[in-house]
C-alpha cells in the first residue's frame, strides 16, 4: 500500500490542466505578456511599503532613499567622475557603477536559471555552481601569477566557466540517467560546493592567504594582477568601479538568445521543456539535451563567480568563508529569471532591479528614513513577493482577464449615456 | 505496510538465509567495524576492525550475489569506510579519542538531530499529501525568530512554541495557497517562501531587537533523569523536553500516516489524488490540512533553535542557515518514512556532532565532515544504495474537475 506506483497513467485532462512548467510559461506569455512581472513588481513594492509603513517609517521616503543609493538619480544628473568626496552627482555615478556591477552578477545567475527553466528544468542550484566558479578562478588567478593579462583572464574566466558547466552538469546527468529530481540534486550540490568553498578559503585550507600575517585571517590568496579585469568606470577594482566583466554580461545575454532561438541546440531544449515526450517522438534525444542545459545553465553561474572574483566586486579580490555564508546571488538569480520571464532581455531589466535593491539598501544607502539592516531585509521581502507572485500567473491572469471581461458589459452603456 | 509485516513474521532463523537480512546485518557490521576502535571498546589493534570489516564485505558480496545488488554493494561500501575509519581511529591516541567519542556526543546528536526531526517528519506530511515543501527552511526560520517573540512578550516558552507555530502555519497556508488553489509551481513557491521568511524575520529582528536579544528569555526546559548510570545519564539524562517531543512525533507520526483512516486519505492523495477524488476525499482539505501542519511541526523545530538548549533564548539573523534543507534531506533520504527520515536526521545530527567535537583536532576537516549529509542524499538520490521513491504525485497540483 505504501509502495508508490510509477506507473501510473495520468488522464489527459489532468495533464493538459496542469501541464508543465515551459506551457505554463508560454502560456502567460501569449496571455499577459509583461503584464504579470510588473503587476508583481509593483505589487510586491506596495506590500513592502506596507511593512515599512507598519514600523512606523516613511514608505516612499525609504523607497526614494534607496532609488538614489542605488544610483539611479544619475539619469538626473549624469556625469562620469566618481569620486568619493565629488558631491551628489559623483556619488550617484559610483553607487550606479556598483549598481552595473551587481547587475553582471545578477544577469548570469538569473541565465543560469532561465536556460535551465526554458528546457522544463529548475536549477536551484546557481548558487553552488556560483561557488565552484569562484573557487577554480580564485586557483587559477593566483597560481598562475607568471601569465600575461589577457590570457590569464581568459584562462580562469573560461575555466570556471567549465567549472560550472560539470557541477551542474552532475544534475543534469543524474536526471537523464536515474530521474533524480534536478531541485533535489542541485540543493545538495549547494551545500556541498559551500562547505568545500569554505574549507578551501578558509583558515588552513589549500586556496588560503598566505604568509604567516594572514594566518588567522579568514580570506584567499588576493588574485594576482595579471587576472584582475580591467576597470572602465571608476578607480581601482574590489569595489572601486565598473570593470569590463559587464559587457561579457551582455554578451552572454545575447548568447543565450542566440543560442535558444537561432540555433538547433536552442530549438531541441526548448521542445524539450514544452513537451518531452513530444520531442522524444520527433526524435529529439531528451537525455541529452537535459544534460547539455543544465551544463550550459550552470556555465553561466561559473562566469558569474569568476567575474565577481576577478573583477570589482569582492573586496580586495579576495574571498573568504564570510563571503560564502552571506553570498544570495544564485538565488536571487531564481527571482531574476522569473521576473524576467526567463527570456534574455527580462533577465536583464530583472537583473537591473534586484542589483539596483541589492546595492542600494546595503553600501549605497545613506538615510535617516530607514536604517540600512532594516532596508537590507526590505529586499528579502520584495524579492519572496515578487517570486511568490510572478509564479502565481494564474491568479494575475484572471484578475487582468476578469477585468477585461468586464469591459464589453459596460461598453453598451457608454453610447447610451453619450447619445442622451 | 507490507514490509512492515513480512519482518515480523519473518522468524529469525528464516531471516539469515534471507538475503536482505544478511545484507543489513553485514551493512550493520561495516558500521561496527569502525566502533570497535573507539570507546567504550577501544580495541588498539588495527586487525580488529579489518577482521570485523572483511566480514561485512563477504557478507556483502553474498547479498549482491543473491539478487539484493544495491544493499550488498552498500554493504561492502559501508566494510571499507568502517575498514579505513577503524584504522584511522587506532592510530590516534586514546586520549583524543575519548574526548571525541563521549557521552555528550550521543546527546549532541540528539540535540543536533532535533529539529531535523522536526523538519523532516513535517517536510513528511506535506508529500505524503502531494505537495513539495521547499519552505521547510523558511517556516523553520519562522518558528525560530517568533518562538522568540513571543517567550520574550509572552513571559514564557509556551507562548512563544503557540506563537511561533501559528506564525509557522500562517505562512504554511499562504504557501498552500498558492500551491492548490493557484496551482503555482511548487519549488517556485517554497523558494519565494524561504525568501519572504529571510527577509520578515531579519527586518523585525532589526525593528523589535535592534539585531541583538538582551535580557533573559524564558526558553524551553530539560528534562533530568537520574539515576541511570554515567553513561547513559551523560547521554540521555539532560535532553530537551521538544527532543523528547520529537521522539514521540515520530511514533505518532507512524501510526497517524499507516495506521488510521486519515493516513490513508492523505496517501491517497499523494499517490492517486484523482482516485481518492473519486471516492469522495476532498484533495484540496487534505492538503491544505497537511501543508499547514507541516509548517506548524517545522516551526517547532525553529522554537527548538532559538528556545532550546543551543540557542537558549537568542536569536541571529538566518539563524536556520540551511538546517530546513538538511531535514528536507533526511526526508528523503529516509524514503518518505517516518523511521526512515528520524533514521536519517539522527545520522546527520550525529554527522554535525562529529564535527562540532572534531573542531579540537582540526576546524578544516570539521567544514569538510559536514558535507556528509548532503553527499550521502546526493548518493540515495542518485540510487546507488537503494533508491529513493517518492510519493507519485508529489508536486503535481491537483485541478479538480
Amino acid at each position: 500500500m505504501s509502495e508508490p506506483k510509477r506507473d501510473l497513467v495520468e488522464s489527459p485532462e489532468q495533464a493538459a490542466s496542469t501541464g508543465t512548467l515551459a506551457a505554463r510559461i508560454s502560456l502567460s506569455q501569449r496571455a499577459g505578456g509583461v503584464i504579470v512581472p510588473v503587476a508583481t513588481v509593483v505589487f510586491a513594492f506596495l506590500m513592502g511599503g506596507l511593512v515599512v509603513l507598519a514600523t512606523g517609517h516613511n514608505p516612499l521616503l525609504a523607497y526614494r532613499d534607496i532609488f538614489d543609493g542605488a544610483g539611479l538619480n544619475w539619469i538626473f544628473h549624469p556625469t562620469t567622475n566618481t569620486a568619493i568626496n565629488g558631491g551628489v552627482p559623483a556619488q550617484a555615478a559610483f553607487n550606479l557603477s556598483q549598481t552595473l556591477l551587481q547587475t553582471t552578477t545578477l544577469i548570469l545567475t538569473g541565465l543560469a536559471v532561465a536556460f535551465a527553466f526554458r528546457c522544463g528544468m529548475f536549477n536551484i542550484g546557481g548558487q553552488g555552481q556560483y561557488f565552484v566558479g569562484i573557487i577554480v578562478a580564485s586557483w587559477l588567478g593566483v597560481d598562475f601569477a607568471g601569465m600575461s593579462a589577457f590570457p590569464h583572464i581568459l584562462l580562469a574566466l573560461s575555466a570556471a566557466t567549465l567549472a560550472g558547466a560539470v557541477w551542474a552538469g552532475i544534475a543534469g546527468v543524474l536526471k537523464a540517467t536515474v530521474g533524480a529530481h534536478e531541485v533535489i540534486s542541485t540543493i545538495m550540490l549547494n551545500w556541498i560546493a559551500y562547505y568545500v568553498a569554505s574549507w578551501l578559503f578558509g583558515d588552513g585550507g589549500p586556496l588560503h592567504w598566505s604568509g604567516a600575517a594572514n594566518a588567522t585571517t579568514p580570506l584567499s590568496n588576493p588574485v594576482s594582477p595579471s587576472a584582475q579585469l580591467p576597470v572602465f568606470w571608476g578607480t581601482g577594482g574590489g569595489f572601486g568601479g565598473l570593470d569590463i566583466g559587464f559587457f561579457v554580461a551582455l554578451a552572454a545575454l545575447v548568447v543565450f538568445w542566440i543560442l535558444l532561438n537561432r540555433t538547433t541546440l536552442g530549438y531541441e531544449v526548448r521542445a524539450v521543456g514544452f513537451n518531452p515526450d513530444a520531442a522524444a517522438y520527433g526524435g529529439i534525444n531528451v537525455k541529452k539535451n537535459l544534460i547539455r542545459a543544465m551544463a550550459i545553465s550552470g556555465a553561466f553561474a561559473g562566469l558569474a563567480g569568476a567575474l565577481d572574483l576577478l573583477g570589482g566586486n569582492t573586496s580586495n579580490f579576495q574571498y573568504g568563508p564570510l563571503d560564502v555564508q552571506v553570498s544570495q546571488v544564485g538565488f536571487i538569480g531564481i527571482a531574476v529569471a522569473l521576473l524576467g520571464r526567463n527570456t534574455a532581455v527580462g533577465t536583464f531589466l530583472g537583473a537591473l532591479l534586484f542589483g539596483s535593491l541589492l546595492y542600494g539598501t546595503t553600501q549605497g544607502l545613506t538615510s535617516n528614513v530607514i536604517q540600512t539592516d532594516l532596508a537590507t531585509n526590505l529586499t528579502y521581502i520584495i524579492q519572496g513577493l515578487v517570486v511568490l507572485f510572478v509564479g502565481a500567473d494564474i491568479l494575475i491572469l484572471y484578475l487582468w482577464n476578469s477585468r477585461r471581461r468586464l469591459r464589453p458589459r459596460r461598453a453598451p452603456h457608454a453610447p447610451a449615456k453619450a447619445a442622451a | 505496510m507490507s514490509t512492515w509485516t513480512q519482518r515480523l513474521e519473518n522468524p529469525v532463523s528464516d531471516g539469515l538465509r534471507n538475503p536482505a537480512a544478511t545484507g543489513y546485518l553485514a551493512l550493520f557490521l561495516g558500521a561496527f567495524a569502525a566502533f570497535l576502535a573507539i570507546p567504550p571498546i577501544e580495541a588498539r589493534s588495527p586487525l580488529w576492525p579489518i577482521a570485523v570489516g572483511i566480514v561485512a564485505i563477504a557478507l556483502g558480496i553474498w547479498t549482491a550475489t543473491r539478487g539484493r545488488r544495491r544493499l550488498g554493494y552498500g554493504a561492502v561500501a559501508a566494510g571499507l569506510v568502517g575498514i579505513g575509519l577503524g584504522i584511522l581511529a587506532t592510530r590516534s591516541g586514546t586520549g583524543n579519542l575519548g574526548t571525541v567519542f563521549d557521552a555528550t556526543l550521543i546527546a549532541q546528536t540528539f540535540g543536533l538531530g532535533t529539529p531535523l526531526v522536526f523538519g523532516a517528519i513535517a517536510g513528511m506530511f506535506s508529500e505524503r499529501s502531494g505537495v513539495i515543501n521547499i519552505g521547510l527552511e523558511g517556516m523553520m526560520l519562522m518558528g525560530a525568530f517568533w518562538g522568540l517573540y513571543g517567550a520574550d512578550k509572552g513571559g514564557t516558552w509556551i507562548v512563544g512554541l503557540l506563537l511561533g507555530m501559528a506564525v509557522g502555519g500562517l505562512l504554511a497556508l499562504v504557501y498552500a495557497f498558492f500551491a492548490i488553489h493557484l496551482r503555482s509551481d511548487q519549488i517556485v513557491g517554497g523558494t519565494a517562501v524561504n525568501f519572504l521568511a529571510l527577509g520578515i524575520t531579519g527586518y523585525f529582528f532589526q525593528q523589535f531587537y535592534n539585531g541583538q536579544v538582551t535580557g533573559s528569555v524564558s526558553v524551553a526546559p530539560n528534562i533530568h533523569i537520574a539515576g541511570l548510570g554515567h553513561f547513559l545519564e551523560g547521554s540521555i539524562g539532560n535532553l530537551s523536553i521538544l527532543t523528547w517531543a520529537s521522539f514521540a512525533l515520530v511514533i505518532l507520526a507512524w501510526v497517524v500516516l499507516f495506521k488510521t483512516p486519515i493516513g490513508l486519505r492523505i496517501r491517497a492523495c499523494g499517490e492517486h489524488p484523482r482516485a481518492a477524488d473519486t471516492v469522495g476525499i476532498s484533495v484540496y482539505a487534505v492538503r491544505y490540512g497537511c501543508v499547514v501542519l507541516s509548517g506548524m511541526l517545522v516551526a517547532i523545530g525553529g522554537v527548538y533553535l532559538s528556545l532550546g538548549p543551543q540557542g537558549n533564548g537568542t536569536f541571529i539573523f538566518d539563524m536556520t542557515s540551511g538546517k530546513g534543507f538538511i531535514a528536507l534531506a533526511a526526508m528523503i533520504f529516509g524514503n518518505w518514512r517516518p523511521a526512515g527520515a528520524f533514521g536519517a536526521a539522527i545520522l546527520f545530527g550525529f554527522s554535525s556532532a562529529l564535527a562540532l567535537k572534531l573542531q579540537v583536532y582540526s576546524s578544516q576537516a570539521a567544514t569538510l565532515f559536514q558535507i556528509l549529509p548532503y553527499v550521502l542524499t546526493l548518493v540515495a538520490v542518485a540510487g546507488v544504495i537503494g533508491r529513493t521513491v517518492a510519493p507519485a504525485a508529489d508536486g503535481k497540483p491537483y485541478a479538480k474537475q
